[in-house]
């Protein structure tokens, strides 16, 4: 208590980590992405990594724009591309902790190839995949991730595509980290959120969050506060669940947790290994080896 | 201000390379340490050689998924503070073009290398063309300009490779560098200078202080912003969309003028600074042949039968393609009877020369769908042509 | 038969029957309130009820919450949850200065 009282901030803790001068931000009125950015900003504060050492991209979408409003090296690409962008940043500089930070039609649709091989070859990266089951700043249209029977502007008599599983995905792929919490799990998103930045490797974290103004309006779920009480009532944590079971059915219950948390080496561990053992004393290592969250 | 090379990257000697190794020592010596590709014929010998010789030199070379994927981890890399280099061919070249726009727009000085082959579509993977040389400069949507060289032996493509990331970094653009299959392919003698004699042009790294700094505002030359890396604590934003000097999008169409105004004039503006051309015979010439890549060399053989004919033709032989020579040109209108433009394509600087000539001499075409070079008898009839005319 | 140390313990720690409970913590609620967007999550979830939406507006015509700093307890939960930064707590004193 002594201690929570003399270290007290007086401002919001996003304050010194967000760009101030740009706010408010474009994000609707009960939008999701804001509390998962909020958790964001108050991780980086808790996890110990140096501000400058870590960058952030991002794609295009409403959860694209968090990269213009991140106090990070910050990085706003094409639709679909953040990942091999952060690859190639990861790999050049192996001292910098690289987070992905966009949504689940820039990742898992255009961007799906990307995060399967991002994923394979565990480069060192966080990808944060904020998951509003639609395509938000574009009007609302179907996702990899949109439920059957729900409705979106290109499925406008419901979705009749089974939807991704993230986790199972990520997990499936080679992820070293997998999580999935929900905008309302504020504590756990942002401890998850810690793990995966100071973990060496490929980590993921699945953010399901509501978008009221389309999937919730397209859907009549309510407004952004209805769809967080539908998340209170309907979300389970099964922390080490089989993420084969844990899909999201339309007005379906969420599992959330961390799925999967173990050690692998990255992909510069392998480079460099491979290379050395094979050119030995000709081969010049790139990176040192790996120091908790990031390559230097 | 320029430095020379790393000595780790350059292989110093004589050496009997063909066109695509030549390129990769080339970026090697330019201070290239990251390459991501795709294999694609005929261009995979590039990235094969980066990758055999990168772990020994110092860097990274990965084969990425997809060409969209290595075309945009170069630019993550270069914001990591590398020299950063892809390779491809015309499907490839294709699917990079949304990313040739980002660095346009971000201004992020890396080299695209597209070794021509025959198309369109998947075309003629193992024979040469020059039918991606308009896409080069106007491949991507929108307005935006880049450079683009133009070799025609393997000794050109280890020059004009180092030539293009300097030019990269020297305007922050991204700078393409056309070979073709043939040049590609073909072994000839290259000579690989010392260090000390490679002239290397160093990333313009801002010299303002971090609260000082504005990525997108003009530093060098009254054109050109300073360049920062990921990790030095500038936090800055960098994005594809419409910017302010602060980096943060404006969506308006004062902040567009502004932005991408100064995109396509830096390059416009300085064009006579960038453009570089090869000139033969062209004194007193009633005809000037134009060419660029391994056309050039077989138009040579046809000059030099033209010459047995009696006829005075000269060469006019861009190594820089884009910007493309318009002053020469024009000032070569008005001195020649005909231009005869030679080119492994249904014809695509023709009709820049054309404009040029502004009717001021006439303009020949002799055009090829590609798969092998010309027959020098079909240029030299049509030199022969164009100096009976007028 | 329980520990003699322990029941004395107990006894020590235990206070006097309708004594007030201590409170733990006293902190300050702080509202932007130009920048919130009325999305009522800070209000819903807040552990101790201590918000409620007010009836005036701001000038884009959101209601902006009011607090009963009596029973705001400095859990930081509001701080997260809000998607517009622009809800905190700040501690004033604590139990143990008090």
């Amino acid at each position: 208590m002594e201690t929570a009282a003399k270290t007290r901030k007086t401002a919001h803790v996003a304050d010194a980590l967000l760009r101030m001068d740009r706010m408010p931000h474009i994000w609707c009125p009960g939008c999701g992405i804001g509390p998962t950015v909020n958790c964001f900003a108050s991780a980086l504060a808790k996890c110990g990594i140096e501000r400058e050492k870590i960058s952030i991209v991002s794609g295009i979408g409403c959860t694209g724009r968090v990269a213009g409003y991140v106090k990070l090296d910050s990085f706003h690409t094409t639709h679909g591309r953040p990942i091999p962008f952060a690859t190639g940043l990861a790999l050049a500089n192996p001292g910098l902790k690289v987070v992905v930070y966009s949504g689940d039609g820039d990742i898992m649709a255009i961007g799906g190839n990307h995060f399967i091989h991002a994923a394979r070859r565990n480069v060192n990266m966080t990808v944060i995949c904020v998951n509003n089951f639609i395509y938000g700043m574009t009007g609302g249209q179907v996702a990899p991730t949109t439920p059957e029977e729900a409705r979106a502007t290109t499925t406008p008599y419901g979705c009749y595509e089974p939807p991704l599983n993230l986790p199972f995905l990520a997990e499936s792929c080679g992820a070293v980290y997998v999580a999935r919490w929900t905008a309302l799990h504020i504590r756990n998103m942002t401890n998850s959120m810690v793990e995966a930045l100071t973990k060496k490797g490929f980590s993921f974290i699945e953010l399901i969050a509501p978008c009221p103004t389309l999937y919730g309006r397209l859907n009549r779920l309510g407004d952004g506060l209805d769809m967080l009480k539908f998340f209170r009532e309907n979300s389970e944590i099964r922390n080490g669940a089989d993420t084969h079971t844990i899909d999201i059915g339309f007005k379906g219950k969420i599992v959330c947790g961390t799925f999967v948390n173990k050690e692998a080496p990255t992909y510069l561990d392998r480079m460099n290994a491979q290379l050395a053992k094979v050119l030995k004393d000709r081969y010049v290592p790139w990176g040192a080896s790996a120091t908790t969250g990031s390559e230097s | 201000m320029k430095t020379t090379a790393d000595p780790k990257g350059v292989l110093t000697g004589e050496h009997f390379l063909d066109g695509d190794w030549s390129c990769a020592e080339g970026a090697l010596a330019a201070g290239c340490r990251f390459v991501a590709g795709y294999p694609i014929t005929p261009s995979t010998e590039t990235v094969e050689r980066f990758g055999q010789r990168i772990p020994i030199v110092g860097g990274v070379f990965i084969q990425m998924e997809d060409e969209i994927a290595s075309s945009i981890a170069i630019q993550g890399a270069v914001w990591a503070g590398l020299k950063a280099m892809t390779v491809t061919s015309g499907p490839g070249f294709s699917l990079m073009m949304e990313h040739i726009g980002l660095a346009a727009m971000t201004e992020t000085p890396c080299v695209f290398v597209d070794v021509q082959r025959g198309g369109p579509s998947t075309g003629l993977p193992t024979l040469p063309g020059q039918a991606d040389v308009m896409q080069a400069r106007w491949g991507s949507h929108g307005d935006y300009e880049v450079i683009a060289v133009c070799p025609n032996s393997p000794q050109e493509s280890f020059d004009l490779t180092v030539h293009a990331f300097n030019l990269s970094e020297q305007y922050r653009v991204p700078v393409m560098v056309m070979l073709d299959e043939c040049v590609g392919h073909m072994y000839e003698k290259v000579v690989i200078p010392k260090p000390e004699d490679i002239e290397v042009f160093p990333r313009r790294w801002t010299k303002q202080p971090k609260d000082k700094y504005l990525p997108f505002e003009p530093e060098f030359d009254g054109w050109i912003p300073g360049m920062v890396k990921a990790g030095d604590g500038y936090f800055l934003h960098v994005t594809g969309l419409t910017h302010d000097e602060r980096g943060y999008p404006q969506m308006n169409a004062e902040c567009q003028e502004k932005c991408v105004r100064r995109l396509v004039d830096k390059i416009r503006k300085n064009a006579e600074r960038i453009v570089c051309y090869e000139e033969t015979s062209i004194e007193g010439a009633d005809v000037a042949v134009v060419t660029y890549g391994i056309t050039s060399r077989v138009a040579y053989a046809a000059m030099e039968m033209a010459g047995s004919h009696g006829v005075k033709v000269g060469m006019h032989r861009p190594t820089v393609i884009w910007p493309f020579p318009e002053k020469r040109i024009r000032e070569l209108a008005s001195q020649v009877k005909a231009f005869v433009v030679v080119e492994m394509n249904y014809g695509q600087i023709y009709y820049e020369v054309e404009r040029l000539a502004a009717g001021k001499c006439d303009v020949h075409l002799v055009d090829h769908g590609g798969g092998t070079v010309h027959d020098p008898e079909a240029i030299l009839e049509c030199i022969i042509k164009a100096a009976g005319q007028r | 038969m329980a520990d003699q140390t322990v029941v004395a313990t107990l006894r020590a720690r235990s206070r006097a029957f309708g004594a007030p409970k201590p409170r733990p913590v006293r902190a300050k609620i702080v509202v932007e309130w130009e920048r919130c967007k009325g999305c009522s999550f800070c209000v819903e979830f807040c552990p101790q009820g201590a918000l409620k939406l007010s009836a005036e507006f701001n000038k884009k015509g959101y209601h902006p919450p009011l607090a009963d700093e009596e029973k705001c307890l400095d859990c930081g939960f509001c701080e997260l949850v809000c998607p517009e930064f622009s809800i905190y707590s700040v501690v004033l004193t604590s139990s143990a200065e008090e």
